[in-house]
């Protein structure tokens, strides 16, 4: 058993990573809603022009952009733990799964038989 | 089984320690409404045994139906709302829950040196929440039953039947909310809540069970939320979602259930290969051989869980490349649970082996399991399966790894950490006869129904040709004897608490944090926050712990 | 027999503590209030995972369809107001703002600036539920409502909706085709139907918090509640910047 003063406890706690609580500030704030207010305009403006088969990969993208922006700096997850960053990506990779392979069977249905 | 390992005190002057967490409040509220995650787990297993009964009658009605080839017991309409309620009883309301949420909840706090979960409300909401879906499931029952089958398969549930989906759904959708909140509580915990020393490389298998299984129950139980929202939406409004003749594909449905419902099996079974984990170490006296890899298996079991969904749909029309694509990932996901069979076993080579009742039931885990598993192999090779599927194969499969390998996990769990939640030890001899007699049953109840299933019988149906008698009269000969086997724990662990040998700490000699205090244990678990400071198993350590406590008494 | 010697160094636990020893809105089950903080905020994210996957079956449905039925997504969508939908857009992330500003409030001890930042994210909410019920109640108006009275007059024969005509000049479609709108719409209500009973949620809980915050509850260092919820608001908004594109921006190309 090894001897430890009560004072050490706290370093001793191994989940404690000593993480900074940044705080983010104001203007960092401005700019991503300025930033999203441009994309909203850029994905409206885009959906008038006819570019075929490209229209919702940048529809898509775009959403992507700001919804990482909104992930990034309103949620804080740019100053966060490696803990946080991985849960987000976790999720993030369930959710492919599951529309990836949902979809994979029904645009091989298509393909016939082998 | 002369030699055992179970050391209790002097009985003449052993008594329970009169401030525990039964004692500490007194009256039904301090029950209703407490933040202790062991009065939550109690007020679970109260919950779950009941419900663990209505299912067993169930299959009772289910096996006397089956005695003869005729639909006599009852009509066909109603059979079928029994083998529904059956499943929808036992899993949602029964397996789910059973390991995680009486012994997780009871537990995990203790075996990582914490004073409770990290979210004490959000667990009792899990309780209330369960028994709410229960409450749902009895009214189900009482007005008429369903009778889709547990998977509500679509477009049988939204457009061709009369019976109470609605109600079932919204049981099942408020109990998958009790089961997401377990989950969540168990990863924060986990991360969040170790006490000093406690790595992720120090705790117990069993933790590490839970977390894979509590990644499984967050990310997969809202999937099937979704699913019978939409379930509901167009059996009521007819939105044509999962109706052909709409544009809709029936077939959606199904990728949504058994996205979530393949996972929810690993989230059945993990908890209980955590119990096993426990025991096999305690009854052998020996270290789990290949912790690490024990500990990724899970997760990995986890992992690869979310990937092979589709193999429940071989044959329901999904495309030749998905049927490839998921059977050879069905392959791989076998891989982790096997690595933990061999772990197990290698465990138990040159140990010292007790046979006392919580290892009875492992050892009929080990070898249920890997029947139940390696079956699972050949349904998940698409070319048997087309066979095999809808028969009674499958009911076979699915209750030799659900009744033989976790509920005998579970039971061997209860024995286990009997004397620790109670502070009684039960009666050894008539346990150790329940054990017996319960593998006994389960084998003759379930295996023959592996060959009805290969000779062609086919699942959820009342009338059956008469060549297949005789199989199922040895089927529910056999139930009758499982029955038996089950009865007895009730008997005998309630009559525990009254006339059981008082246990002490440590009946078993166990390592793990939880056994290093007393029984039953204190509301806060510890007086003084431990610090971890050997590793998992570590018997070499209990033993200084227990010399040194020899050489201070006196 | 209590604890045995093994478990003998560390802290004490409550048995017998003073309140000074902890802040007051420190539970007793955790060590530390950075423990706390770090384990609600960790629930927290992983409450939000539960939600992406729950989300995640109706972005599954809508892509499935879609594909299937793309002339039918296209009509349909034309059905919709592109101006109130950007304005909507625009609420939302502004409301998103003016939440993180709240939060950036709480951290800095401003109570009136968080109470400002708080309702100014209430009303934008209901603003956005507004506009929504204006939307919902233009459908009904035009039989566009799966499930009651639908009518799929407006696709087959496009010349009798002349507002959506003279914008777009749809081409009368084929009854089978026209009939999957039905399914575009059924995604239309699921989809934002879900969103706002998430709005309604939010909008019920930030009542509840410009109470707490004018009482001061959450200007005295523990800024997690607020922190907590502006995830929740974050992910919601996020929801809705995958749905605008989704639903409203098919295809407005002539």
């Amino acid at each position: 058993m090894s001897e430890q003063n009560e004072h050490g406890v706290a370093e001793q706690q191994t989940h404690h990573e000593e993480h900074e609580h940044h705080i983010v500030s104001p203007m960092v704030y401005l700019a991503i809603v300025l930033a999203l207010f441009v994309g909203t305009a850029l994905t409206v403006w885009a959906s008038y022009i006819d570019l075929g088969v490209w229209n919702p990969v940048i529809a898509l993208a775009i959403a992507c952009t700001k919804a990482t922006l909104v992930v990034l700096f309103f949620m804080h997850v740019k100053y966060s733990t490696k803990l946080t960053k991985l849960t987000v990506i976790s999720g993030l990779f369930t959710f492919m799964a599951l529309i990836g392979m949902t979809l994979s069977d029904y645009i091989s249905r298509a393909w016939g038989r082998w | 089984m002369s030699a055992t390992i179970i050391s209790l005190p002097d009985q003449s002057t052993a008594r329970i320690p009169k401030t525990n967490f039964i004692t500490k409040e007194n009256g039904l509220l301090s029950w209703l409404l407490t933040g202790d995650h062991k009065r939550i787990a109690i007020l679970y297993l109260i919950s779950i045994t009941f419900f663990f009964f209505i299912g067993g009658a169930l299959a009772g009605l289910i096996r006397l139906e089956l005695l003869t080839p005729q639909s006599d017991l009852m009509a066909t309409d109603t059979y079928n709302k029994v083998f529904t309620m059956h499943g929808v009883v036992m899993i949602f309301l029964f397996l789910v829950p059973s390991v995680p949420a009486t012994l997780g909840n009871f537990f995990i706090p203790m075996m990582i040196g914490a004073k409770d979960l990290a979210l004490p409300k959000i667990n009792l909401l899990s309780w209330y929440l369960y028994v709410a879906g229960g409450i749902l499931v009895i009214y189900t029952m009482v007005s008429g039953g369903v009778d889709t089958g547990w998977t509500f398969t679509t477009p049988l549930s939204t457009h061709y039947v009369n019976t109470n989906v609605m109600s079932t759904g919204m049981a099942v959708f408020i109990a998958g909310f009790s089961s997401i909140f377990t989950g969540l509580n168990f990863i924060v915990t986990l991360h969040k809540m170790r006490c000093p020393g406690m790595t992720w490389f120090r705790l117990p298998l069993f933790c590490w069970a839970h977390y894979a299984a509590s990644i499984l129950m967050v990310l997969g139980t809202p999937v099937l939320a979704i699913a019978i929202v939409l379930l509901a939406l167009e059996r009521t409004i007819g939105i044509g979602v999962f109706d052909p003749t709409k544009g809709g594909d029936p077939l959606l449905f199904q990728h949504l259930f058994w996205f979530y419902s393949h996972p929810a099996v690993y989230i059945m079974i993990l908890p209980g290969m955590g119990v096993i984990s426990e025991t096999v170490s305690t009854f052998s006296r020996k270290r789990v051989f290949g912790y690490t890899a024990v500990a990724f298996s899970s997760v990995a079991i986890a992992v690869f869980g979310f990937f092979v969904w589709a193999h429940h749909m071989f044959i329901m029309g999904i495309s030749n490349y998905a049927m490839l694509v998921f059977s050879l990932l069905t392959m791989l996901v076998a891989v982790p649970s096997a690595i933990k069979i061999f772990n197990w076993t290698f465990t138990l080579y040159k140990g010292s082996i007790t046979f006392e009742t919580p290892m009875l039931y492992s050892f009929g885990f080990m070898g249920l399991f890997t029947i139940g598993g390696m079956t699972g192999v050949f349904l998940g090779t698409s070319g048997t399966d087309i066979h095999l599927t809808e028969t009674y194969f499958i009911v076979a499969h699915f209750h030799f790894v659900m009744v033989g390998g976790m509920l005998m996990a579970f039971l061997a769990g209860i024995h286990f950490w009997w004397p620790k939640m109670t502070g009684r030890m039960y009666p050894e001899k008539i346990s150790q006869l329940a054990a017996v007699v319960t593998f006994i049953g389960f084998n003759l109840t379930f295996f023959p129904q592996f060959i009805l299933g290969t000779l062609g019988m086919p699942r959820r149906y009342a009338a059956y040709p008469p060549e297949f008698q005789i199989l199922n009269v040895f089927s529910t000969a056999g139930a009758t004897v499982l029955g038996v086997g089950y009865l007895l724990p009730v008997i005998y662990l309630v009559w525990s608490l009254k006339y059981g040998e008082i246990a002490g700490n440590n009946p078993w000699q166990a390592t793990g944090l939880e056994w290093q205090t007393q029984s039953p244990p204190l509301t806060e678990n510890f007086l003084v926050t431990p610090i971890m400071d050997h590793e998992a198993y570590d018997y070499e350590w209990l033993e200084k712990q227990n010399a040194k406590e020899v050489a201070s008494v006196g | 027999m209590s604890d045995s010697p093994a478990i003998a160094h560390g802290a004490p636990t409550e048995a017998g503590h003073s309140h000074g020893e902890h802040p007051a809105y420190q539970r007793h089950h955790f060590e530390t209030v950075e423990q706390q903080a770090d384990a609600t905020n960790f629930a927290m994210w992983l409450f939000l995972l539960t939600e992406i996957m729950f989300f995640g079956g109706l972005f599954t449905a809508y892509l499935i369809l879609r594909n299937w039925y793309y002339p039918a997504f296209v009509a349909a969508s034309h059905q919709l107001n592109v101006g109130w939908g950007t304005a909507n857009t625009a609420v939302l992330i502004t409301s998103s703002f003016t939440m993180a500003m709240g939060v950036w409030c709480s951290e800095m001890r401003n109570k009136s600036g968080l109470v400002l930042s708080l309702v100014l994210t209430f009303i934008l909410g209901l603003v956005f539920l507004g506009i929504k019920s204006i939307e919902y109640h233009e459908k009904w108006e035009k039989h566009h409502i799966p499930g009651m009275h639908y009518s799929m007059q407006n696709f087959t024969d496009p010349q009798s909706d002349p507002e959506t005509y003279n914008e777009y000049h749809d081409k009368p479609m084929a009854l089978d085709m026209a009939r999957h709108t039905e399914l575009y719409f059924f995604l239309y209500f699921a989809m934002t139907g879900m969103h706002a009973v998430h709005m309604i949620i939010g909008i019920a809980i930030l009542g509840f918090m410009v109470f707490r915050a004018k009482a001061g509850a959450y200007t005295t260092g523990h800024v997690t509640f607020v922190e907590n919820f502006g995830l929740y608001w974050h992910f919601v908004d996020i929801i809705w910047i995958f749905l605008f594109p989704l639903l409203y921006l098919i295809s407005r190309h002539q």
